[in-house]
């Protein structure tokens, strides 16, 4: 059970990390054309002019 | 450097002999580019997305442009020096159809923070509740002694902060409830929320085998997610409002000292001097200085025939000049026109309405005391059974409370809203307010204005002439933009008669158009000017050959549909209008409208229905008119058409974008079924409190069970709302 002592922050730690990542996508407005992002990706030609 | 490229700059001398100081110019002027919101209706694929972005982006005078498939936008950088107009065409040449929406009423109306800040909030409890409930899975599968304190522990260094930050809403509203003495439903949630942190961190530090961190979490989640759900669908419904106010630019045309000046319609003071150009809008009410027109008063009156006017007439906010341009002078602004004195009835009537008791509220009243009531029988019983073991009989406490929270009764309703808007957003229907679905699923009458409603609100010639008449009618026709006229034209047009030549086509302003043809002189217009009755009749005169034009208000789409299915579901249907009684029974009669009447005043409409809901019946009201406003806000539940005035739309439940209106046949059945669905889900909620509560009360239940319970009638409500048709 010694591994826990080790585990467990590491869980934590990379949990920590998405919910960063979350913060950021939402202060980075990122959802605000889902729609559009969609069908984005799918496009072919490489989009130089992404959002702001 | 050409002098004649920058003109302005080189009326300095010492600026053309400095290179630098017109490049920075130049780069200022850049710099002081605008950004443009454009509405674009039609589009709907990648592709469109990479035509209007890739085309507009060739362009010169286009800086940057980034469409929103989602709101169906798009957001232009253009330098100062392009117009509006410039972009439009630009987007217009691509194929796609724009409309510049005002950016002060965007900007005033899209501040959807809230519902961001639901989001981050969500976002948090679900990244917790996963966390939380994994730990608690080592626990439930028999973790014990040290291991089990230590996962507790990390459970609560999770859940304390994520309850503080996540629930912040409910603690809030409930909050505001209690210092008013009232029970909402976040007062239960709350306490149950609260008591359950409360109670498992007093059992960890005590050694204790039971811990609702968990479920403290996953209530939390699952009600912000109802919350969230609600929040976004209102969003929807209140962008694309605000998206329908932007489309119309509140701006006006003052006559200053050097010339017409544009501006905004909160600069008019009282007395000033306005320029109204045909087929405008009159911004203010004011009286006619100079010039000689026809006005369209149907949005006030309900009439659907032009009204003449000369100097000295009186006209209102919100009239449509027709044929020459008027100079009028502003007698009330603000707070004293007609119009703001139509958006304090408004008031009036929305807070009769506020009153109205949605289905979530009557449950939470019989739900709020109930939950409180059995939980503190669960304590004082085991208090009791024990012997005065007050750590058991508050863990039993705390069960109950946690088991009968209403996970599905906060998603209940949020989540059937969100599936049955999407439903009407669809079929071109907003719903504004949020009960107003169910309003309109209760509705067993139907009020309809006339004019703008039913009808276009555009006239059609149905008089049959013969072709050579018709021909000479459209040709003088063509030169106004009287309504009357492009409706000879679009008969002309439909026939494909052939245009003559006229020589001196001149446009009376207020009265018709007169011209040349063949040495003969021809004129269209109003019959008293002709001279050939004094009734507002249209009248064409051929070398003295009088021929009466008779018009009739074309049908609007799906009318004859929406009258023969209400009629078929033994709706009670009433035609309500300001128009001659002729004009009404004409219609009437047509569409199979055994009730109705004409000639009625605004207030009179408004007490009609105030009189139908005395009697009980709740009444659906259909009107675009500025007349309509009072019985639109008084109305049970009430539709405005998008082609209306703003006043109109603010005071409508419900705003129809679409032409076609059949569709608010479609919206009373999706109505209909999503009240069934909120009802469906209310029993679910009941049956799994029925067979819930006796295991909570009889200490039964363990933090495992009510884990699955809360996620289970969680699921299960939210699929039966997408059973929504």
């Amino acid at each position: 059970m010694d591994v826990l002592v080790i585990l467990i922050p590491i869980s934590l730690l990379l949990g920590m990390l998405g919910l960063i990542g979350f913060f950021w996508t939402m202060k980075n407005r990122q959802y605000e054309d889902p729609e559009g992002d969609a069908v984005r990706i799918l496009r072919t030609d490489y989009d130089d002019h992404p959002a702001p | 450097m050409s002098v004649s490229e920058y003109p302005g700059v080189a009326a300095c001398a010492a600026c053309v002999a400095t290179p630098g100081a017109v490049s920075r110019a130049a780069k200022a002027a850049i710099e002081g580019g605008r950004e443009l919101h454009l509405s674009l209706p039609t589009i709907h694929c990648a592709a469109c997305i990479q035509t209007v972005e890739r085309g507009l982006l060739a362009r010169d005078d286009i800086e940057d442009a980034r469409v929103n498939l989602t709101r169906k936008r798009a957001t232009v950088r253009v330098p100062a020096t392009t117009s509006d107009a410039q972009v439009v065409a630009a987007i217009a040449a691509l194929g796609y159809e724009a409309t510049p929406l005002d950016s002060a009423t965007l900007s005033a109306g899209e501040s959807d923070k809230a519902a961001r800040d639901l989001a981050m909030r969500l976002g948090v409890a679900g990244f917790s509740m996963m966390n939380v409930m994994l730990l608690s899975v080592a626990v439930w599968s028999g973790a014990a002694d040290a291991t089990r304190d230590l996962f507790h522990w990390l459970s609560a260094l999770i859940a304390f902060p994520t309850v503080i930050f996540s629930a912040r809403p409910f603690f809030g509203s409930a909050w505001r409830a209690l210092r008013v003495a009232r029970l909402n439903m976040d007062v239960p949630i709350s306490l149950a929320i609260l008591l359950a942190l409360g109670m498992s961190l007093f059992e960890t530090i005590h050694h204790g085998g039971h811990a609702y961190f968990d479920a403290a979490l996953s209530l939390t989640f699952f009600l912000l997610a109802g919350r969230y759900l609600d929040q976004k669908m209102r969003s929807v419904a209140r962008s694309a409002a605000t998206e329908l106010a932007a489309l119309e630019v509140p701006t006006a045309l003052r006559i200053g000292e050097s010339g017409p000046e544009t501006v905004l319609l909160k600069q008019i003071s009282v007395g000033d001097i306005l320029l109204v150009q045909p087929g405008a809008r009159v911004p203010v009410d004011g009286e006619v200085i100079s010039g000689t027109s026809e006005i369209d008063r149907a949005f006030l009156t309900g009439e659907s025939d032009p009204v003449l006017v000369q100097n000295g007439a009186a006209v209102r906010a919100g009239e449509v000049n027709l044929t020459g341009a008027l100079q009028i002078r502003a007698d009330a602004v603000g707070e004293n026109t007609l119009l703001h004195a139509l958006a304090d009835l408004v008031s009036v009537a929305e807070q009769a309405k506020s009153k109205y008791n949605s289905l979530a509220d009557k449950a939470a009243q019989i739900y709020a005391p109930v939950v409180h009531l059995l939980s503190l029988a669960a304590f004082a019983y085991w208090v009791w059974a024990t012997g005065g073991d007050i750590r058991h009989a508050l863990n039993i406490a705390v069960a109950v409370l946690i088991i009968t929270c209403p996970c599905a009764l906060g998603l209940a309703v949020p989540a059937v809203s969100t599936v049955a808007s999407g439903k009407l957003f669809k079929s071109g229907l907003l719903v504004k307010h949020a009960t107003s679905l169910e309003r309109l699923a209760e509705v067993d009458e139907v009020v309809l204005d006339k004019t703008g409603t039913l009808t276009r609100g555009t006239p059609r010639l149905v008089t049959d002439l013969a072709e050579d008449d018709l021909a000479v009618a459209a040709s003088l026709a063509s030169v106004s933009g009287h309504p009357r006229s492009r409706a000879i034209v679009a008969a002309a047009t439909a026939r494909g008669v052939q245009w003559l030549p006229l020589e001196g086509a001149s446009e009376h302003p207020g009265m018709g158009v007169s011209a040349q043809m063949n040495c003969q002189s021809v004129r269209l217009g109003r019959s008293e000017w002709i001279g050939a009755g004094d009734d507002s009749a249209t009248v064409l005169d051929i070398g003295g050959r009088h021929i009466a034009l008779s018009f009739e208000d074309a049908l609007r789409d799906g009318a004859r549909e929406l009258i023969d299915a209400l009629n078929a579901q033994g709706k009670k249907v009433t035609l309500l209008s300001g128009d001659t009684p002729a004009a009404v029974g004409h219609l009437a009669a047509d569409l199979g409208i055994t009730d109705w009447r004409a000639g009625v005043l605004p207030h009179e409409k408004a007490e009609f229905l105030a009189q139908r809901s005395a009697a009980g019946a709740r009444v659906l009201m259909v009107g675009d008119g500025l007349n309509d406003v009072g019985a639109l806000a008084t109305a049970h539940v009430s539709i405005a058409p998008a082609s209306a005035l703003e006043a109109t739309r603010v005071a409508a439940d419900m705003v129809l974008v679409s032409t076609d209106l059949s569709r608010i046949i479609d919206a009373m059945r999706i109505a209909k079924s999503a009240r069934a669905r909120i009802l469906e889900n209310f029993a679910v909620a009941a049956v799994y409190n029925i067979v819930a509560i006796p295991l909570a009360f009889f200490g039964l239940a363990t933090p495992l069970s009510a884990a699955i319970a809360m996620s289970t009638s969680s699921i299960v409500v939210s699929v039966n709302a997408l059973r929504t048709k």
